[in-house]
């Protein structure tokens, strides 16, 4: 008897005290902004570490008091990388009166991106959408805020340059891609630096599902005989083309990958940091825990009288939704400054977007990059930062840096121009 | 769809096929069209704009799956030849569409048809293994159709265009009026909704889709009943296909672009799923097929966030949340099909059957 009493005494206590929290809450002025997740769909693997990461570090600017008095309230969707239901959620999301939305996965970024223009709600889409959408003239409402795979293309050119001492003339490069549009997307980038650097490309394409790279790889190593191996794979691919390089004897640390072949998961799937030991990876989100954000983060918890999530642990998916979200806390605050302390709309949180810079930041401590969005460049500069496998966990090998932006820029208004005429 | 007499009083051939049953299902479907037409306007005085918005993008996505559902229900179920490469014939038709419209600068009213030809044509190559193969054999084989055209649309820039393998193209306009805003579209596509389930219901009572439903009960008798077998395998595949590629050229208008990962291999299967679901062989069928998957997870992920948050914090039943859904929605459609095996229409014509005599049942 007692314990069913004590029983509803609590479930009293806690429906009394949401209804406090909720009146609060009503009291308090609300920005709204939607994200889309892929919690039980193909991707998962990467969501279900990437949205935790956005919403705790939302949940830390509401627990400092919001955004300049405002409260953050998240609508989030599960779109399972289907395009109908992120068509849905998108909708449910603007109907929640969302100023921002953070969109997940490719297709659905290219069936909203010209509904998005349409409302006149930002969307961001880091790793996600087409290289051309850093145009922020052709694209006003989309905003990829990170490296596109044209700049990891780049920069993937660059980094091989600097480890193969300065100079890539008749130097070999192989690209090992997964064979999907995204994967080919880099390709324009790569022949035309092939060109002015003078280095021979050979590409060697990966058919879906991507587990199957044993003669791709034996050719790379012992015909083609690479002097590096740019990697651009999915899902499963990464963990095997690691297995499969360090099967055949191919030096991993001639290796880098791109950013969807760069996390903690990965090197576990290929056998752990033992196998993949030398391994590089390409990320547009600093790796690890020592940043001053994370810090805020597990105090945050701690406060509460929680444990900080175990996702925490996989930094690198962790930390891109944490600075994910920062750039959207960014805009707001832009915009919301910028409105003088009111409501700010859509529109206004995209001009908010296009004044980020490197100095807003800053707090986070160093896991953003350095980037400064413009109303033309809606990437931000394309910043990579690189990070190798090197005894059991992933150190940084250089700062952030950008790549061949000149090169860059010329494709970008070519495929404009493509476009417009 | 919604009457029946309280008997079966049929003399003739023209009495069994008639559209209409009984003098009062014009009155019915007077009372649907109507209801249709106004349910925008409806739900724009009910509620605020963004909520009616809402509302009509679910609405819309469901009338683009209605078209799918009843091409391949037109294949699967009438013509009993299964097919897993309905999304495939989609992208075909997408991709027509959006070439014609980018590159020819042509209204809708011609990519339209001629992105459903396309599709058709294709769709009769495909369909050409289904003269000799059948059930498993044949899903292998349009499996390889799906397989094969979208690894033709990845890899021929002439036809996948732009970046990533997609064409952006401009929202449908008609005489100077641009379908832009998820009301305008409602219209759009309702027009191609009425139509298709139009054509689908006389189309299965003329002669074309009785032979269909002969080849499906038995192809050796059909045969000897003087159908020509091979001509009306492939004529199901090129209808079934032409729906098919209308459904990818208005989802292509609906969203502003053609991409290829919208028409994957998942895609077909959902759309099999809406048939089985509905009901295979029916017109009614496809159309609760399509509506029930479309909205069911939205209902189901809406009540376990309404009953959810009554107790937890939404963030912290978020991941339960979409785990919570899959596993209804896996299991609702187990338990339908355990409770009827014919689909929803059995399902709904068992309720009109106990009250065609009721109270006066025997």
């Amino acid at each position: 008897m007692s314990i069913s009493v004590s029983r509803f005494l609590s479930y009293a206590l806690v429906a009394a005290a949401t209804g406090v929290a909720s009146t609060a809450a009503w009291a308090q002025k609300e920005i709204v902004v939607g994200v889309q997740c892929d919690r039980v769909g193909p991707t998962q693997t990467v969501s279900t570490i990437m949205c935790p990461g956005f919403h705790d570090y939302m949940a830390l600017v509401n627990s400092r008091g919001g955004i300049e008095g405002y409260k953050i309230r998240v609508v989030e969707i599960d779109n399972e990388y289907k395009v109908p239901p992120g068509v849905e959620g998108y909708e449910r999301q603007k109907k929640e009166g969302a100023v921002s939305v953070a969109l997940y996965g490719t297709p659905i970024v290219a069936a909203l991106t010209q509904r998005l223009a349409e409302d006149k709600i930002p969307g961001t889409s880091p790793g996600f959408g087409t290289a051309v959408g850093a145009d922020g003239k052709r694209y006003p409402y989309s905003f990829p805020i990170a490296a596109s795979y044209w700049s990891q293309g780049a920069m993937g050119v660059k980094f091989a340059k600097d480890r193969l001492g300065g100079s890539l003339k008749g130097k070999k490069i192989a690209y090992l891609f997964y064979d999907n549009p995204a994967g080919k997307e880099p390709l324009p980038i790569l022949e035309d630096l092939a060109k002015s650097e003078g280095f021979e490309l050979k590409t060697f394409a990966v058919p879906a599902p991507g587990v199957e790279m044993g003669a791709q790889v034996l050719d790379i190593a012992q015909r083609f005989r690479a002097d590096f191996v740019i990697a651009h794979l999915f899902g499963r691919a990464p963990s095997v083309s690691i297995k499969e390089l360090k099967r055949v004897g191919y030096p991993l640390s001639k290796v880098i990958s791109f950013v969807w072949g760069s996390a903690e998961a990965d090197v576990e799937a290929a056998g752990g940091y033992g196998v993949a030991e030398g391994y590089y990876t390409m990320q547009f989100a600093g790796v690890g825990s020592d940043y001053a954000v994370n810090k805020d983060i597990i105090e945050m918890y701690k406060a509460q009288g929680k444990q900080p999530p175990k996702e925490m642990a996989s930094t690198v998916y962790y930390n891109r939704g944490v600075v994910w979200a920062a750039m959207h806390v960014v805009a707001m605050r832009n915009a919301i400054k910028a409105k003088g302390g009111a409501q700010p709309t859509g529109e206004d949180v995209k001009k908010g977007f296009e004044s980020v810079t490197a100095k807003d930041l800053e707090p986070l401590g160093g896991v953003a990059p350095p980037l400064a969005l413009t109303p033309e460049d809606h990437e931000g500069g394309g910043w990579v930062q690189v990070f190798q496998v090197k005894g059991g966990k992933l150190v940084k090998a250089t700062e952030w840096t950008q790549a061949y932006r000149d090169v860059l820029k010329k494709h970008l208004e070519a495929d404009a121009k493509k476009a417009g005429g | 769809m919604f009457h029946r007499e309280s008997g079966i009083f049929k003399t003739t051939y023209a009495a069994d096929m008639a559209l209409y049953p009984l003098p009062i299902a014009k009155a019915t479907v007077a009372v649907i069209a109507a209801a249709v037409v106004l349910l925008p306007f409806v739900l724009g005085a009910l509620m605020p704009a963004l909520s009616a918005n809402y509302y009509l993008s679910i609405i819309n996505l469901i009338f683009i799956a209605i078209v799918g559902a009843l091409g391949l229900n037109i294949l699967v179920g009438y013509t009993g030849q299964i097919s897993i490469g309905h999304a495939a014939f989609m992208s075909v038709g997408a991709y027509t569409a959006a070439n014609l419209a980018v590159r020819w600068d042509l209204p809708f009213w011609i990519t339209l048809p001629a992105g459903g030809l396309m599709a058709a044509l294709i769709g009769a190559v495909v369909g050409i293994p289904s003269l000799r193969i059948k059930g498993l054999y044949l899903a292998i084989a349009t499996l390889a159709g799906q397989l094969i055209i979208e690894w033709t649309i990845n890899h021929v820039p002439a036809i996948s265009g732009g970046a990533q393998a997609s064409i952006e193209v401009p929202k449908p306009h008609l005489f100077g009026y641009e379908f832009k805003t998820q009301g305008q579209l409602y219209f759009f596509l309702l027009f191609f909704v009425a139509l298709a389930i139009v054509a689908t219901l006389n189309l299965v009572r003329s002669r074309i889709g009785r032979a269909f439903v002969a080849i499906r009960d038995q192809d050796i008798a059909a045969e000897i009943i003087g159908i020509n077998i091979y001509r009306y395998k492939l004529l199901a595949f090129a209808i079934s296909s032409f729906y098919a590629g209308v459904t990818g050229v208005l989802y292509t208008y609906y969203l502003g672009i053609a991409n290829y990962e919208q028409f994957q291999i998942v895609v077909s299967i959902d759309y099999l799923a809406m048939i089985i679901i509905g009901g295979l062989g029916s017109v009614l069928g496809s159309v609760l097929g399509a509506i029930f998957v479309t909205l069911l997870p939205i209902a189901i992920t809406w009540i376990v966030e309404s009953l959810g948050t009554l107790v937890f914090e939404m963030q912290q039943i978020q991941h339960v949340v979409s785990n919570v859904r899959v596993i209804t929605f896996g299991l609702l459609i187990i338990v339908f099909l355990v409770l009827e095996p014919e689909g929803l229409n059995r399902l709904w014509r068992n309720i009109r059957n106990y009250f065609r005599v009721w109270p006066f049942s025997y």
